[in-house]
C-alpha cells in the first residue's frame, strides 16, 4: 500500500539493454524499494552492479523494461517521452557529479533552468531563485559564468538549481566526485541541511565516506540489491575533519 | 505581455546568445544566406532594369507600327561586287505602299521613305549625310521634335519646291557660324533652302537608316519632300566606288505602316506579307513589328528572371546546406547541453524548438543583411555602370521568404536530431 508519505515504490523492477542479436544485458533484475519522504539514501555498488541504472531510473530518465515504479503515487514506468520530461522536471532535482551547468548562462539563469521548462514565468520567480543563490552563498555571484566559479561554487549553483522546482527527491550522482575532500564536504554539509530540513535525498556514490551519512546504504550487486544497511541518524556536526592524509 | 510570447522570446533571446557565443562562427555561416538573399535581389533588379530599358526602347518604336524596310537580296550583292553590268532593281515600291494602304484593313496611313546617301554642301563645308525624302507626317510616326523653323508641308510635297529641314547634328557641322535658317544647302547639282532644324528623340533602331558606316555620325540626315527626292535624284541611283559604277533601281527604303491600334498589328502582319509576297519574288524587304518584339523581349525577360533566380536559388540551397552543416555540428558539440536541459524537464519539442530558433535567427538574420546589401549593390551598379536596375518589392520579399524558408527546413533536421538523442547518452558525453 502506497502511504502519501513514500516517494519512491520498485514493484519488482527489471531493465534489460539489448545489445543486438543474442546478447542482451540484465542490469536490473527485478528490484523491489520503496523510499519514503524525509529519507537520506546511498547507493553504492561496483561498477556493472547496476547502480548507473538505478539512478537512471528513479530519475525518470529511462524506463524500465518490466516491472512498476510509482513516483511520489504516479506510475511513471510506461510513461510516453514528454510526459516524462515533465515528471523528471515538476519532481526531480538533480545533482550531478560534474555539475552540469550551462556555460552560455549565467548564475542566476542556470538556476531559472527548471522553471522554464515548467512553463512558468521566470519573472515572478526572481527573488526565490535569488533567495537559493543566497542559501548556497552565491548571492554575490549571480552574473557569473559557471567558467568564473570554483567547482565547490559550480556544485553550490547546481544545488540551488535542484532545489528551484521544490522537488520531490533530490537525486544526487556522486556529487563530490569531482571536488577536493574539503569542498566535498562543505557540499555534503549542504546536502545534510537540506535532508534536515525534510527534502528526500538519494545519492550514488561509491565513497563510504560519503555514504555513511546517508540513513540508508543500499549495496548493489549484479543488477540487485544484495543488502541493506541503516546508519543511526547522525546528528550531522561540522563533520569533523577525516584524520588521513 | 503574455507568458506565452515572453517564452518564446526567452527562446529567442537564449538562440542569440548561443550564437553570439561564436561570433565568428555565425557570422560565417550567415554569409552563406547573406550571398544568396543579395545575389537574388541584385540580380533580380539587374535583369528587370535591362528588360524595362530594352522595352521602352521597343515601345518608341510604336507598338501600332509595321516596318518595311528594302534589302538588297544576297543573289544582287554579289552582282554589285563586280562593278559592273545592268542596274539593280530592288525594295518597295511605291505601289506596295498604296496596296498596303487600299488592301489591308485598319492601316491608318503609310509612311514612305527614300533615303539617299550624299554629301551636303554650304561654302567650303561638306559633310556626307542622308537625304530622306519624306511626307509631312514624318516626325508623328518617328518621333522627330522641330527644333526650330517647321518640318516640310502639304504644300512643299505638292509644289516640289527645294526645301530641306536638317537634324541639329547636321546643321552644326554645316553652318559652324551662320544662321541655317537664312541658307542654302547645296546636294548634288541642286540648292535646298533649308525651312527647319529638328532634333532626333528617338533612338536608333528606329531611325530611318540605311547602311552602316563606321565612324559615321547616326544624325546626319537631311529632309526634302518626296516629291523632290524623285525629281531631283531620279529612281536610279548611282553610287562611285573604287571599281566603278553601282546603279540601283529602289523606288523606296522604308515604309512604316501605321495601324489605327496595336489590336491590329497582330493580323496585319501575314496580311502584308501576303500582298506584298506577290509582287516580290525575290526576298528584297524586311518586316519589323516593334509588338513582336516587345513580346519576345518579354518572352526573353522571363527566361532571363528564371535563368537568375535559379542562380540565385542555388546560392541560397547552399547557404542553407551551410547552416545545416553547422547546426549539425553544433548539435555534437552541445550534446552535453541537450542531455542537461533534457534532465532538467526539457521536453523533445523544447529541445527542437531551441535549435529551430537558432537557425531561423542565423537565416532570417543573413537574409535581413542580405536585404540590405541586395538593394545597396543594384545602386552601386548603376552609379559605376549606366546600366539600369529595378529592385522590386517582390525580389525582396522572395529572397526574404526563401532564406527564413532555408532556415525552417535546414534547421528542422539537425533540431530533430538535437531531440533524439537519449538524455542519459548525451549527459555522459563529453
Amino acid at each position: 500500500m502506497p502511504s502519501p508519505e513514500t516517494i519512491i515504490q520498485f514493484e519488482a523492477i527489471e531493465k534489460r539493454y539489448d545489445l543486438g542479436g543474442e546478447a542482451e544485458v540484465r542490469a536490473l533484475r527485478g528490484v523491489h524499494l520503496v523510499v519514503q519522504a524525509g529519507a537520506y539514501v546511498a547507493i553504492m555498488g561496483p561498477s556493472g552492479s547496476g547502480k548507473s541504472t538505478m539512478l537512471n531510473l528513479i530519475g525518470c530518465l529511462d524506463r524500465p523494461t518490466a516491472g512498476r515504479y510509482l513516483l511520489g503515487g504516479t506510475d511513471v514506468s510506461r510513461m510516453p517521452d514528454d510526459e516524462l520530461s515533465e515528471a523528471r522536471g515538476r519532481m526531480i532535482g538533480f545533482i550531478f557529479q560534474s555539475y552540469n551547468l550551462i556555460a552560455q548562462l549565467t548564475v542566476i539563469e542556470n538556476i531559472q533552468v527548471p522553471l522554464i521548462y515548467q512553463g512558468r514565468d521566470i519573472r515572478a520567480y526572481q527573488e526565490h531563485c535569488a533567495k537559493l543563490a543566497e542559501m548556497v552563498g552565491l548571492s554575490d555571484r549571480l552574473h557569473h559564468r559557471p567558467n568564473q566559479l570554483s567547482g565547490g561554487q559550480q556544485q553550490r549553483v547546481a544545488i540551488a538549481r535542484s532545489l528551484v522546482n521544490d522537488p520531490l527527491l533530490i537525486l544526487a550522482d556522486e556529487p563530490t566526485g569531482n571536488l577536493d575532500s574539503r569542498t566535498g564536504t562543505e557540499v555534503l554539509d549542504m546536502i545534510d541541511r537540506l535532508n534536515a530540513a525534510g527534502k528526500t535525498i538519494v545519492l550514488v556514490t561509491h565513497d563510504n565516506k560519503v555514504a555513511e551519512r546517508a540513513h540508508r546504504v543500499l549495496h548493489m550487486k549484479d543488477g540487485l540489491i544484495e543488502r541493506e544497511v541503516l546508519n543511526r541518524p547522525t546528528p550531522h556536526g561540522n563533520g569533523a575533519p577525516a584524520g588521513h592524509p | 505581455m503574455s507568458p506565452l510570447s515572453f517564452q518564446f522570446l526567452s527562446t529567442l533571446r537564449l538562440g542569440m546568445k548561443s550564437l553570439l557565443l561564436h561570433k565568428l562562427r555565425s557570422v560565417l555561416t550567415m554569409l552563406g544566406i547573406i550571398f544568396g538573399v543579395c545575389s537574388v535581389i541584385a540580380m533580380l533588379a539587374i535583369g528587370e532594369g535591362a528588360s524595362y530599358s530594352a522595352q521602352e526602347e521597343i515601345k518608341k518604336l510604336g507598338s501600332d507600327n509595321i516596318i518595311l524596310r528594302s534589302l538588297k537580296p544576297a543573289e544582287d550583292a554579289k552582282l554589285a561586287g563586280l562593278g559592273r553590268g545592268g542596274t539593280l532593281d530592288y525594295g518597295l515600291t511605291y505601289q506596295d505602299g498604296a496596296r498596303i494602304q487600299s488592301t489591308i484593313p485598319g492601316v491608318r496611313r503609310v509612311l514612305p521613305v527614300r533615303i539617299i546617301r550624299e554629301n551636303a554642301l554650304f561654302g567650303p563645308n561638306n559633310v556626307a549625310c542622308q537625304v530622306l525624302g519624306t511626307l509631312p507626317f514624318y516626325p508623328e510616326i518617328v518621333g522627330l521634335e522641330v527644333a526650330r523653323g517647321r518640318f516640310l508641308t502639304d504644300t512643299d510635297e505638292r509644289n516640289i519646291d527645294n526645301v530641306c529641314v536638317l537634324t541639329v547634328g547636321l546643321a552644326q557641322r554645316l553652318f559652324p557660324y551662320q544662321d541655317p535658317l537664312e541658307h542654302s544647302v547645296k546636294v548634288d547639282s541642286f540648292y535646298y533652302r533649308v525651312v527647319g532644324l529638328v532634333r532626333e528623340q528617338n533612338l536608333p533602331e528606329q531611325r530611318t537608316q540605311q547602311g552602316t558606316m563606321e565612324g559615321e555620325p547616326l544624325d546626319n540626315n537631311l529632309y526634302v519632300p518626296l516629291s523632290v527626292s524623285r525629281t531631283r535624284f531620279g529612281e536610279v541611283l548611282i553610287r562611285r566606288s573604287a571599281s566603278g559604277f553601282e546603279a540601283e533601281k529602289v523606288e523606296l527604303h522604308q515604309l512604316t505602316v501605321q495601324m489605327r491600334d496595336a489590336a491590329a498589328v497582330e493580323s496585319a502582319d501575314p496580311q502584308i506579307k501576303t500582298v506584298l509576297g506577290r509582287f516580290h519574288t525575290r526576298n528584297d524587304y524586311e518586316i519589323v513589328v516593334p509588338l513582336q518584339l516587345l513580346r519576345q523581349a518579354e518572352q526573353t525577360k522571363r527566361i532571363f528572371n528564371i535563368v537568375l533566380g535559379s542562380i540565385a536559388a542555388i546560392s541560397l540551397l547552399v547557404g542553407g546546406i551551410g547552416i545545416m552543416n553547422i547546426m549539425l555540428a553544433t548539435v555534437t558539440e552541445r550534446t552535453r547541453e541537450i542531455g542537461i536541459r533534457r534532465a532538467l524537464g526539457a521536453k523533445r519539442r523544447d529541445i527542437t524548438l531551441q535549435f529551430l530558433v537558432e537557425t531561423v535567427v542565423l537565416s532570417v538574420g543573413g537574409g535581413l543583411i542580405g536585404v540590405v546589401l541586395g538593394v545597396i549593390t543594384p545602386l552601386i551598379v548603376s552609379q559605376l555602370t549606366d546600366m539600369k536596375t529595378i529592385v522590386t518589392l517582390w525580389s525582396v520579399l522572395l529572397a526574404f521568404g526563401i532564406s527564413g524558408a532555408v532556415g525552417i527546413v535546414f534547421g528542422l533536421y539537425p533540431a530533430k536530431a538535437a531531440a533524439q538523442l537519449d538524455p542519459i547518452e548525451a549527459l555522459r558525453h563529453e
